[in-house]
């Protein structure tokens, strides 16, 4: 099975192939931050510093113990998904501007830290040896890919989820509904630094060599604009805003030396058109529904208990 | 029901509320009136606990709830509408009324419970596909006083419910309250309307800068000469 992919991912361009994994591993990124900001509405600007939490504690795991890349990775998921609810306890009680600065504070920390330890290797960072499984890595990080699109859909759909939505919608009055606001703040803020933690372990196997400097602010910003492009709290937004901008300054590379500014003014123009992200106000279920001619589910259960409520006499006409 | 027994709340260096002591029986309308700055609000606040108190108790039936989280005070039968309504904007009528049964797990009892929210609230039922930002002042406030209802509380904790509605719309929420509260709810109510207030409250007491200055039947302190100078702007 793992000869039989190799073989196949050979067939594919590496530099094609390059891009591609990149863009897996933005959309996990994406993903994870869109729990926290997009879901929950906790503005954070040190997405990437968990992003390198996780690429150092898998490349260490793998280095030292070199167990299996499924267990490796849940493990740093955990591990930096712990991190983040240690960090989240003081700070998720700040709101706004604050916790951004706050964020933006922690993820410069996480970089010192990384840039002074031994364990990796200092400033001249740390070559990571190939992840300990059969498939290769490019099928590894778009299985994980999955995953997480499933887990985060499942999310959004449930009671958990509708918690985080009322959090960001009003705190005050979302406590007032008996919900733990404290307490979902720093889940939803672990939640989306596992996933980021598992991005970085994805990253560093497949990068094969990693810097602290490489997750510094503007790594951050990165996925934030992924984001916010694709629109606060849209899982498909997350995925699109995700694929555009891990694969624009590939696809802008043929104009050469004006391309960041292509890239830049695609960003300004976006915010001007479509300030709410390009999947804002919309779902993706909503829009295949429509395509298909068939009317959502949620409106059909509605209906129903519409005319229900009619034929019982207290209902509107 | 609730007791208030000697509460101190500061804010900063400021004392917003003096040594408050005030009961509300079972099956009563209490209002809280008063000027600006009183202090009506912190009370509520520090019933629901979302101000922490400084000393003194709340008791609610018979347990001292003063230093409980807000999200179990919820879980205990008090449920309270902030002011200014604050409703989930960006979420649809139906899906407020939803999140107001969150500690709630009885699917069924939840949706007879929201049939009974849009009989209360016909208004509520024609418009519960829109988003909540889409409604009126009005309808925002039946919709806060729905998802409040939706957990079922034993008292329910009113603030400044006439707040920005036009005199026509004050007077339908007013009788929705007593409807509310002659089905059994406990109410506590906090308004600026101290005509309107104390016209429907049982009792009531007056505050001026963190404590309460009078109190009693709502009929005398509606009659008392002091009160309609002082409120009722005669």
């Amino acid at each position: 099975m793992g000869d039989f992919l190799q073989q196949l991912i050979g067939y594919i361009n590496p530099y094609y192939l390059q891009i591609f994994v990149n863009i897996g591993i933005g959309i996990i990124l994406a993903l994870g931050l869109n729990v926290v900001t997009g879901l929950t509405g906790q503005l954070s600007l040190g997405h990437a510093a968990f992003m390198s939490i996780g690429a150092f504690t898998s490349a260490v795991l793998t280095i030292k113990l070199g167990m299996p890349f499924s267990i490796n990775l849940l493990l740093t998921g955990f591990i930096t998904a712990a991190v983040a609810a240690l960090i989240g306890l003081p700070i998720l009680r700040l709101t706004g501007d604050y916790l951004a600065i706050c964020t933006l504070g922690f993820a410069e920390i996480v970089k010192v830290v990384f840039l002074n330890l031994d364990i990796t290797n200092r400033a001249l960072g740390l070559s990571v040896p190939s992840a300990n499984t059969e498939i290769p890595m490019p099928v590894v990080v778009w299985i994980v890919v999955l995953l997480t699109i499933v887990c985060v859909t499942c999310i959004h759909n449930s009671r958990f989820g509708r918690a985080l939505m009322a959090v960001r919608g009003d705190e005050i009055a979302a406590e007032a509904m008996g919900i733990n606001v404290t307490r979902y703040k720093v889940q939803s803020f672990a939640l989306g630094a596992f996933i980021a933690g598992v991005g970085g372990g994805l990253y560093a196997h497949f990068m094969g060599y990693i810097n602290p400097s490489d997750f510094g602010f503007l790594k951050s910003v990165d996925i934030l604009s992924m984001v916010v492009l694709g629109g606060l709290g849209s899982i498909t937004g997350s995925v699109i805003g995700a694929t555009i901008l891990s694969a624009a300054p590939e696809f802008l590379r043929f104009m050469a030396n004006y391309r960041m500014l292509v890239y830049g003014g695609l960003l300004v123009c976006m915010m001007i058109f479509r300030p709410n992200g390009l999947m804002g106000g919309t779902s993706f279920t909503e829009i295949v529904l429509r395509a298909l001619g068939r009317k959502p589910r949620l409106k059909a259960i509605m209906e129903q208990k519409n005319s229900e409520l009619s034929r019982s006499g207290n209902g509107d006409t | 029901m609730l007791t208030l027994d000697q509460l101190y709340v500061n804010y900063g260096a400021i004392n917003a509320l003096k040594s408050i002591s005030c009961t509300v029986k079972q099956g009563e309308i209490v209002a809280l009136i008063g000027a600006n700055g009183a202090g009506k609000t912190t009370i509520l606040n520090a019933i629901s606990g979302i101000v922490p108190t400084l000393s003194g108790t709340v008791t609610f039936l018979d347990e001292t709830i003063t230093a409980i989280p807000p999200h179990e005070i919820v879980k205990r039968g008090i449920s309270q509408v902030p002011e200014g309504r604050r409703v989930f904007a960006n979420m649809s009528v139906l899906e407020n009324l939803e999140m107001g049964a969150y500690i709630r797990n009885d699917k069924s009892a939840i949706l007879a419970e929201i049939d009974q929210v849009f009989a209360r609230f016909p208004r509520l039922l024609e418009r519960k596909k829109q988003l909540a930002k889409t409604l009126s002042g009005g309808e925002q406030q039946m919709l806060a006083m729905g998802r409040a209802l939706m957990s079922r509380p034993k008292l329910l904790l009113l603030d400044e419910p006439s707040m920005g509605l036009a005199p026509m719309l004050v007077a339908q929420i007013f009788s929705i309250i007593q409807e509310i509260n002659a089905s059994g709810t406990t109410i506590m109510l906090v308004e600026q309307n101290a005509n309107m207030a104390l016209s429907i409250a049982h009792r009531a007491y007056v505050l001026e800068t963190g404590t309460v200055v009078l109190q009693g039947d709502a009929k005398e302190l509606a009659a008392n000469p002091e009160v309609r100078k002082a409120y009722l702007g005669e």
